[in-house]
């Protein structure tokens, strides 16, 4: 008798909630065995990477200030991945809406009007757009791949980042270090709270998550995204333009993408850096497939991804675990969700099968 | 000259260890000690000697003191919560050990008035925000030195991280000694855009080897270039650590990072209650950077002028950047008799005469 | 002209890495499997080849095991994608995030410790030839075996019949499957063949090209070798000819900085990535023929559906 798997019609209800705890309990299960084989009380380990990070308000809004870049993203990569336009350069878009919001603060200068931050959205959504729209051209005009295109110029953005901050965009007062000027008070995003870094980023990135949703669930376009994704073929006899949805996908996801971007260099960090991102870009992929697809999910997967992070710099400063520990158990934690997302669509039965159902 | 230094290390670690058990009392906790790196422990660079740093309190105070570290902190959003929390969770001493980390630094400083920090190679400073970095161009004086004898084909190969004012330095320190010695001479300078890809570091080792240098300086983390040069039979300085086990052939010296001895004497400072804010830009005389031992090859004289070069800087009858100093276009930046101030060296964006290339702006 | 044959000889070293792990990449991709982990097998594999080598002593256990260990690293990725159906682009993603870990805690005793580089084989006589003495005959195992894997692949995929069934899969699972093919087994396969050589191209790295171990040190080369297999249209030949121009061009804006001349170092850098995407769309304008070439059931889940 071999367990395998069975279709289940549709997907189960049940398991769509239970799977991410199931997946939780299993990593902690084998986290501690880790941990325990490297000296550590795996209970203090769990405790300080999974609730000392969020015990606080000060924690829980720094975790929705990290969380907040990676929904971001993820959502606009999102309606790429469910109509299979693979965007692997999110990273780069975020990059470049960064450049063009905070060069918009840097030209604005010290005595900015409060009415520059509304511009610098604008230009973030459009630079991001912007570089997005390379892959979107060369695809639709000459072929080309987009992973490989939308891969390469997130090199090339984050080396026009550097470019400005060590040269043009250099703070003229700041000994020829490389960065920018900071950018005037009335530019940076409103915070929202006292005594924490949560600024308006978040709330937007939340809204925007909700408008997403609608958009799939509601909208004609969400529907041609989802048919193109599932059966291309199918879409092509229902007359929908492939061409227009990969423009569509791939500006959304670059403009997105874009304004987290903004987000960072107007919100926590102030100014513009060489590096302004410790790779969201990439991280959102992950947070859009945990998420399933959907912008909900997407809000909890990214807070989950966000709070591992947050994890794994605490374990650090209360145990002294290296990070390649956390890198280890994060891994973990990810292989677990992803595979038991199995049990949402399949069932496990033993023996022969006697009728076999449709994927659903 | 390094048995020296390292004799008057111990002699110093030990008197520390000394007080710091006169001053227990007063301490019935262990002092917390916070540390914010940039990169990887395991970077064997830049990052790998802050470490090494941490490890000399750890040493030296033994269970008076604990110490924390928070490995590959990116510069952006995350330094801050991550500086915030080491202040917040009774870190009395914290040093933030990259330049990109000194707005956040500065920023929470400002919300823990009784936590003192210590931010590495900036320029802002505060009431309980102190500033420190080594002149590592005192070293690049002297590995310019032997490198103007050493030479044969009068290129002197030199890689490049990013074009901040620390790296000049370097190139510039570079580039006069080797003029002093061998006018004839001129750096070659290739930047990688990275402080670590040994890969890439390796790659351009060759490219500057290929066209024509014989001596192979970097400003980069890995060994990478040091076996590029052994490979290819050319001359090496080494960068942050001893690499002369990578390539013990081409390895003339190496400027090392040392940290010890500061942050050792930084946490006793807290510890008996005499910390004060203060930028500190410490050389070769107080060992903050120190030379790996000389290759055997270098002749007997060249070694001579190296160590007597050493000895003056150290005794200060010598300064790197003394003039008359030319920039490239041959306008005149020092008058002869004088030196270069903090101030110009801090923010330096122009190469001297002798360096090939034109400096990215 | 001697110059010149150096040169070459660093571009050797600049694309063999890539050569090793798009190659494994691009057998698997052919079987359908899409995995974003090559730089987490890569770095496994660098680390375990130094560990291995340097506690042993022997070149030839280093080598085996980076193979072995990118491998092993490849399984985990097969048994979350191929057995419990996980998404295979996440997946990979997780997996580079795992192997830069559990590289990073293995490591931690090998960071600054030298070892003896990867011997070159040279043949007595030949290798002495100028110019292609050096260029064609002194190299070590690692590089001529990075550029026979070539010819091999081209011959495994066009010419045996287990490559016909592989590329069968890789087009249409649910048809090779009614055909009797076994899908999850080929790709199991196709998968740790595809981490076995990108264990291979870390071990080049961590014995051959920089023979060091330190943390994170293939520096993104595991993102390179997935864009070469795109940038190659999945053509074995192509993509021996991307990865040394993408090496090529790497090295060669170095050498334009040596030279002196007056363009920011950034722009210089974006070269190798501009060159690859502007080859790319000249190689897709003939769209019909690079879409033939793209395995059509890449990063799909198979469910046997009858």
């Amino acid at each position: 008798m071999r367990p395998r798997l069975e279709a289940r019609i549709g997907v189960s209800g049940a398991m769509v909630y239970v799977t991410p705890v199931l997946a939780v309990v299993l990593t902690m299960a084998c986290g501690s065995v880790l941990f325990a084989a490297l000296g550590h009380n795996p209970a203090a380990v769990l405790y300080a990477f999974f609730v000392q990070p969020i015990s606080s308000a000060y924690g829980l809004a720094e975790l929705t200030i990290k969380a907040t870049p990676l929904v971001l993203c993820a959502i606009g990569l999102s309606f790429g991945f469910r109509a299979n336009i693979w965007n692997i350069g999110a990273e780069g878009q975020l990059t470049l809406g960064a450049i063009a919001g905070g060069g918009l603060a840097l030209w604005a200068g010290d005595d900015a009007s409060v009415w520059f931050l509304p511009a610098m959205i604008i230009a973030s959504l459009l630079g991001g757009a912007a570089w997005a729209a390379i892959p979107a051209y060369l695809k639709t005009r000459f072929n080309a791949n987009e992973i490989l295109t939308s891969l390469m110029l997130t090199y090339v953005a984050i080396l026009l980042l550097s470019y400005l901050v060590h040269g043009p965009w250099k703070d003229p007062d700041g000994y020829s270090f490389p960065q920018s000027r900071m950018f005037a008070d009335s530019v940076l995003l409103p915070l929202l709270t006292m005594g924490t870094r949560l600024h308006l980023g978040a709330p937007i990135a939340l809204l925007l998550a909700l408008a997403a949703w609608w958009v799939m669930a509601r909208m004609f376009v969400g529907f041609q995204i989802k048919v193109v994704g599932l059966t291309p073929a199918a879409a092509g006899l229902a007359g929908f333009s492939v061409r227009r949805l990969t423009w569509i996908t791939l500006l959304t996801g670059g403009a997105l993408s874009g304004l987290a971007g903004l987000f960072e260099v107007a919100g926590p960090i102030g100014q513009l850096l060489p590096s302004i991102s410790p790779g969201y870009g990439f991280t959102a992929i992950i947070v859009a497939f945990l998420g399933r697809l959907h912008p909900l999910g997407i809000l909890l997967a990214g807070l989950l991804i966000a709070l591992s992070y947050l994890g794994g710099e605490t374990v650090q400063i209360e145990l002294g675990l290296p990070l390649a520990v956390s890198g280890v158990f994060q891994g973990m934690l990810l292989f677990f969700l992803l595979a038991s997302d199995v049990l949402v669509r399949y069932r496990i039965r033993w023996g022969r099968s006697v009728i076999v159902q449709e994927a659903g | 000259m390094k048995t020296s230094f390292i004799k008057r290390g111990a002699i110093w670690l030990g008197a520390a260890a000394v007080s710091a058990a006169m001053t227990t009392a007063a301490w019935a906790e262990p002092l917390k000690v916070g540390f914010v790196y940039v990169g990887p422990v395991g970077d064997h660079g830049w990052t790998y000697r802050h470490d090494q740093g941490r490890k000399a309190i750890d040493k030296a105070f033994g269970d008076k003191v604990k110490t924390t570290l928070v490995e590959s902190v990116k510069e952006g959003a995350d330094s801050e919560r991550v500086i915030r929390q080491l202040a917040a969770s009774g870190h009395k001493l914290i040093f933030t050990t990259s330049f990109g980390f000194m707005n956040p630094t500065l920023k929470v400083a400002k919300s823990f008035p009784n936590v003192r920090f210590e931010h590495a190679t900036g320029y802002k400073q505060a009431k309980n925000v102190s500033t420190y970095a080594a002149r590592f161009y005192q070293g690049r004086h002297i590995a310019g030195l032997i490198a103007g004898k050493m030479t044969k084909s009068n290129v002197i190969g030199y890689i490049g991280s990013f074009p901040i004012p620390e790296v000049v330095r370097g190139i510039n320190a570079t580039t006069l000694a080797l003029q002093k010695v061998n006018p004839k001479a001129t750096v070659k300078v290739v930047w990688v855009n990275t402080w670590y890809d040994p890969g890439k570091e390796g790659a351009a080792a060759k490219a500057l080897i290929d066209q024509g240098a014989d001596v192979i300086m970097q400003h980069t983390d890995s060994p990478a270039a040091i076996q590029a040069a052994q490979e290819r039979g050319v001359w090496a300085v080494g960068q942050a650590s001893d690499m002369t086990h990578f390539g013990p052939k081409s390895h003339l010296t190496a400027i090392i990072d040392v940290w010890d001895n500061y942050y050792v004497a930084r946490t006793k400072a807290v510890m008996d209650g005499s910390w004060k804010s203060d930028d500190t830009w410490d050389g070769l005389k107080q060992g903050m950077l120190q030379m790996a031992p000389y290759n055997a090859a270098i002749p007997a004289d060249v070694l001579a002028m190296a160590k007597k070069a050493q000895a003056n800087i150290i005794a200060g009858t010598v300064h790197p950047f003394a003039g008359p100093i030319k920039d490239q276009m041959g306008k005149e930046k020092v008058p002869a008799g004088k030196n270069l101030d903090d101030g110009s060296l801090l923010s330096m964006n122009w190469y001297v005469q002798g360096v090939q290339g034109k400096l990215p702006k | 002209m001697e110059t010149l044959t150096a040169v070459l000889i660093t571009v050797i070293g600049a694309a063999t890495p890539l050569v090793f792990a798009a190659t494994g990449e691009l057998v698997a991709e052919k079987s359908g499997v899409l995995n974003l982990g090559v730089e987490g097998m890569m770095l496994l594999g660098a680390v375990a080849a130094f560990a291995v080598a340097l506690t042993t002593g022997s070149a030839t256990l280093g080598i085996l095991a980076g193979a072995a260990a990118g491998a092993a690293l490849a399984l985990v990725f097969a048994l979350l994608t191929l057995t419990l159906l996980a998404n295979q682009v996440a997946s990979g993603l997780a997996l580079t995030i795992f192997g830069i870990g559990v590289s990073a805690l293995i490591g931690r005793s090998f960071v600054g410790v030298p070892l003896q580089r990867l011997p070159q084989l040279d043949l007595p006589g030949i290798s002495d030839l100028p110019i292609l003495g050096p260029l064609l005959f002194s190299h070590d195992a690692l590089v001529y075996l990075s550029i026979l894997a070539i010819p091999a692949t081209i011959w495994f995929l066009e010419r045996s019949r287990a490559g016909l069934i592989l590329r069968a899969i890789g087009e249409n699972h649910q048809a090779a499957h009614a055909l009797g093919h076994a899908v999850i087994k080929v790709r199991y396969l196709a998968v740790m063949f595809g981490g076995a050589m990108a264990g291979l191209g870390g071990a080049y790295l961590s014995l051959a090209y920089t023979p060091m171990w330190a943390e994170n040190m293939t520096a993104g080369r595991g993102w390179i070798a997935l864009a070469l297999v795109v940038f190659a249209t999945w053509r074995p030949g192509r993509l021996l000819l991307g990865a040394y121009l993408f090496g090529g061009i790497t090295v060669a804006q170095l050498h334009i900085q040596g030279f002196g001349f007056d363009i920011p170092s950034q722009f210089l850098s974006m070269l190798p990535y501009l060159a690859t995407i502007a080859v790319l769309v000249a190689i897709s304008a003939d769209g019909a023929r690079a879409r033939l070439n793209a395995p059509a059931s890449l990063g799909r889940i198979f469910y046997p559906e009858a």
